[in-house]
């Protein structure tokens, strides 16, 4: 068995309320850094780790505190991105639903290190339940005397709200999000200048994913090295992936990021294998913004190598062959599913959730969805494939917010990979329409190029 | 003694110019002037916080700054981005800028109405001007356009939703120069629109301004809507007393008739002082004016079509490159033709013309 570090004390009896997590070991990491550590020390032992953010762009999250702004008189502020909506990823909410004073716990850690005296959890409105989860967490917390003014005698004073967010996925961008927090409408801001120099209300903020706040509390209790010595390189330590699609058991896995992503799919301790003895076609390991790849290059890189569920492997071969780790949602499709209708999907989700702010997003996002339609639905013309290639690369690094990206990345590997399945839908429109394209080679083994 | 700033050098399609710190580099191609200043369409001077979101004005730094000289990664936002010393900026020398323009500008249309002939912006239009300089004479766009209905926003300003690019000039008008906040934003991505929600009435001081900074005709001014097109009209500038603004406008007259009154716009369309709703709506007769003078229109603006400023004809040329010789390429049209006839004014003739009205004999 892997080792778990967030989910270890998953299978306790009641472990969602205060007393169960205390008395298994919890808030021992608060005790740890209030009493025997400075923030500093606290801020260098995550980066010792080599943690990186969860939430999907992978950035050393010891750095990212490290650049805070610190001006004298002038607040700062920790806060926590609960707003979970991309199609795929669902390991924040299955952390907060199940074990919600991890996260409290690993906020109070990360605030103290980075000086915030009053943390907001911005939580995806969908997540009502949650909401309130959190905040009877919360008020345990704070009955016990984590939270408020002077922290076990501290001196240290911290309040944690939780807000939640209104239904709009591009809330989930950060500087989206600190619009939102601040009572606007959730546009992203012009960058720079960047949170960490003037972020909520204009003061230094930072902004973490809820699995990145909570992977503090093992790191300051077993320390880093230890947490570093698990993975391989730079992708340190465990990782929540939320596994769904044509998969035997779909649900959160914890893993060491030291596995293949064969085994991942296959072993009956991660996912069991594609279900009902299909083929496996497809897949999109980090949730939809990231490429999606077929069998053959899921498996192995474009130079033959093992595909390990590691940031490194998992992007091996840049857009044109490799993918993204992303946040962690990883669908799987198996031969019976229809990469168009797939890609039509995602496009519909896009164009509904841009914010409509920049012109690329806001009109390429609505052109793409309505030819990816046509072609889906049998009214496609071959020159239609190419010139949903030729949007999305005009959408793409030409936006306020990566949300441009993430909109066009997906219609990209799509046609990269799967253009024949594309044509076949044009070419044979009516047959599209009764029956998908099947597995076709898309998981023949590929010829290594001769170095 | 205020400190002298120290003044930072940047280099724009090969023009270097000196610069305060924290200038952007549009402003700074502003002042190199030429061809070389990206266009803008959401970007506006007056209004804070604009800019950033058209992306017409993408431009490429090839070197961050002469400390640093790495080229940023992606095209930048010109109008929101400060220049650094040493800076080095591509504009219409780099062809991947210009193919992103047209990207742009391509993007801008898709959903737009393409109604120039019957919409009161013609011939003053951001977009036209953007279109006629990096658009393509084909769409590649095969579905229904997306529209939406005509909508009031008080007694003198129409909303054309149809037609906005989103620029959201016009809400940091209603931010910024009416007291109370009137008008926002509904709704996201192509659905998004401008609104004052459940049409409410705009009666604030100031609200007129959000039509000169509109830059297409999605707001425009209803006590002027259909009554001429503004190539006809002569601009002049004017003053007035008022207790309200400066009352610095601009006049757009046809003969002695006051047409529309609009607030004064740079070379870059852009209006330095906001005037008032009295002044702009109210304040239709001369008498209510003093009138400065013609205003200077530049001779490749379709407004200065007819104004026979300074005019200057061009010297007799081809005698002296054609030896002597003086060919006739050019005829009279009026000498071949009837229709076009300078004696017969059209707008005297009852009913429609026809070519009887023009038949004389030939000369
Ligand atoms: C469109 C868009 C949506 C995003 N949604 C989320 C989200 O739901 N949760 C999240 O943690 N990060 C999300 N992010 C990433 C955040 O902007 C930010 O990078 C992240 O919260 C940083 O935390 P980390 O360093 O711990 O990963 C999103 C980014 C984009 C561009
Ligand atoms: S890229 Fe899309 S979501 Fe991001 S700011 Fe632009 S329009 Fe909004
Ligand atoms: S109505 Fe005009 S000023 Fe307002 S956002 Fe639309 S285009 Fe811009
Ligand atoms: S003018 Fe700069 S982005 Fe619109």
């Amino acid at each position: 068995m892997a080792r778990k570090l967030l989910l270890e004390k998953i299978g306790i009896e009641g472990i969602r309320y205060y007393d169960a997590y205390r008395k298994s070991g919890g808030y021992a990491s608060v005790e740890k850094v209030l009493k025997t550590m400075s923030p500093d020390d606290v801020t260098n032992e995550v980066k010792k780790s080599g943690l990186r953010g969860r939430g999907g762009a992978g950035f050393p999250t010891g750095m990212k505190w490290g650049f805070l702004a610190k001006p004298q008189g002038v607040p700062r502020y920790l806060i926590c991105n609960a707003d979970e909506s991309e199609p795929g990823t669902f390991k924040d909410r299955y952390l907060m639903e199940h074990i919600p004073h991890l996260l409290i716990e690993g906020l109070i850690v990360s605030s103290y290190a980075v000086g915030s005296n009053c943390t907001y959890i911005y939580i995806r409105g969908e997540f009502g339940w949650i909401v309130d989860i959190l905040e009877q967490a919360i008020a345990e917390a704070k009955n016990n005397g984590w939270l408020g003014k002077n922290i076990l005698g501290s001196g240290f004073d911290c309040e944690i709200y939780v807000h939640p967010g209104a239904g709009a996925y591009i809330c989930g961008e950060e500087t989206a999000l600190l619009e939102s927090l601040e009572g606007k409408r959730g546009n992203p801001r012009i960058k720079p200048p960047f949170p960490a120099l003037k972020g909520l209300y204009d003061c230094p903020t930072v902004v973490n994913n809820v699995e990145t706040l909570s992977a503090v509390v093992p790191i300051i209790n077993y320390g880093s090295e230890e947490y570093a010595k698990i993975g391989i390189g730079k992708s340190a330590g465990t990782k929540l992936i939320s596994a769904c699609g044509n998969i035997s058991k779909p649900g959160v896995y914890e893993i060491e990021m030291n596995i293949s992503v064969e085994e991942f799919i296959y072993s009956d301790e991660y996912c069991g294998g594609i279900a009902n003895g299909r083929r496996l076609k497809a897949c999109v390991p980090g949730g939809s913004s990231v490429p999606i790849l077929p069998a053959n290059l899921l498996l192995k890189t474009a130079k033959g190598e093992t595909r390990m569920m590691t940031y490194e492997s998992l992007s091996d071969g840049g857009f044109i062959t490799g993918s993204m780790l992303g946040s962690g949602g990883f669908i799987v499709y198996d031969e019976d599913q229809c990469i168009v209708r797939n890609t039509y999907s995602f496009s519909r989700f896009y164009r509904h959730e841009s914010c409509g702010q920049c012109s690329p997003c806001r009109e390429g996002t609505g052109w793409m969805k309505k030819i990816l339609w046509n072609i889906e639905t049998g009214k496609g013309k071959i020159k239609d494939i190419d010139l949903l290639f030729s949007i999305q690369s005009k959408i793409e690094g030409n936006t306020i917010c990566p949300f441009g990206d993430a909109a066009s990345w997906p219609v990209a590997a799509a046609i990269r990979h799967f253009r024949d399945e594309f044509e076949w839908h044009v070419t044979n429109a009516e047959e599209a329409q009764r029956r998908n394209y099947g597995l076709a080679g898309y998981a023949e083994p590929l010829k290594v190029a001769a170095s | 003694m205020a400190e002298e700033k120290k003044l930072v050098k940047v280099t724009i399609d090969n023009l270097t110019v000196e610069v305060e710190p924290g200038t952007t580099i549009l402003e700074a191609a502003r002042q190199i002037g030429g061809d070389i200043v990206p266009p803008t369409m959401c970007y506006y001077s007056t209004l804070k916080g604009s800019g950033g979101k058209c992306r017409t004005c993408l431009v490429k730094v090839a070197q961050g700054s002469a400390a640093d000289p790495r080229p940023m990664p992606k095209l930048v936002a010109s109008c929101r981005t400060a220049v650094m010393d040493g800076m080095v900026v591509e504009n219409i020398t780099n062809p991947a800028v210009l193919e992103t323009r047209k990207a742009v500008t391509e993007f801008l249309l898709i959903n737009h109405p393409l109604d120039c002939p019957v919409c009161d912006q013609a011939g003053e239009c951001d977009l036209q001007d953007l279109s006629y300089g990096h658009g393509v004479d084909t769409s590649r766009l095969e579905f229904k356009k997306r529209t939406f209905e005509l909508e009031n926003l008080g007694p003198y300003i129409q909303l054309h939703m149809t037609r906005c690019i989103m620029c959201y000039r016009c809400v940091y008008v209603a931010d910024q120069l009416t007291e109370q906040r009137l008008h926002g934003v509904l709704d996201r991505g192509d659905e998004c629109r401008i609104s004052t929600y459940i049409s409410k009435a705009i009666d604030n001081d100031f609200s007129g301004n959000m039509i000169d900074v509109c830059p297409v005709g999605a707001l425009t001014d209803r006590t002027f809507r259909f009554k001429n097109r503004v190539w006809f009209t002569k601009p002049m500038d004017a003053h007035r007393e008022c207790s309200k603004c400066s009352g610095n406008v601009r006049l757009w007259m046809r003969g002695e008739e006051v047409f529309r009154v609009t607030g004064r716009k740079d070379q870059w369309n852009e209006v330095h002082d906001f005037i008032c709703n009295e002044c702009r709506f109210e304040k239709k007769k001369v008498s209510d004016w003093v009138i400065e003078g013609p205003t200077k229109v530049h001779r490749h603006s379709v407004i200065s079509a007819n104004k026979y400023q300074n005019l200057k004809t061009p010297k007799e040329f081809l005698p002296e490159v054609m030896g002597g010789r003086d060919p006739k390429m050019l005829m009279n049209i009026h000498k071949v033709s009837g229709v076009n006839d300078p004696e017969i004014d059209l707008s005297k003739i009852p009913g429609p013309a026809t070519s009887k009205i023009f038949d004389k004999e030939e000369s």
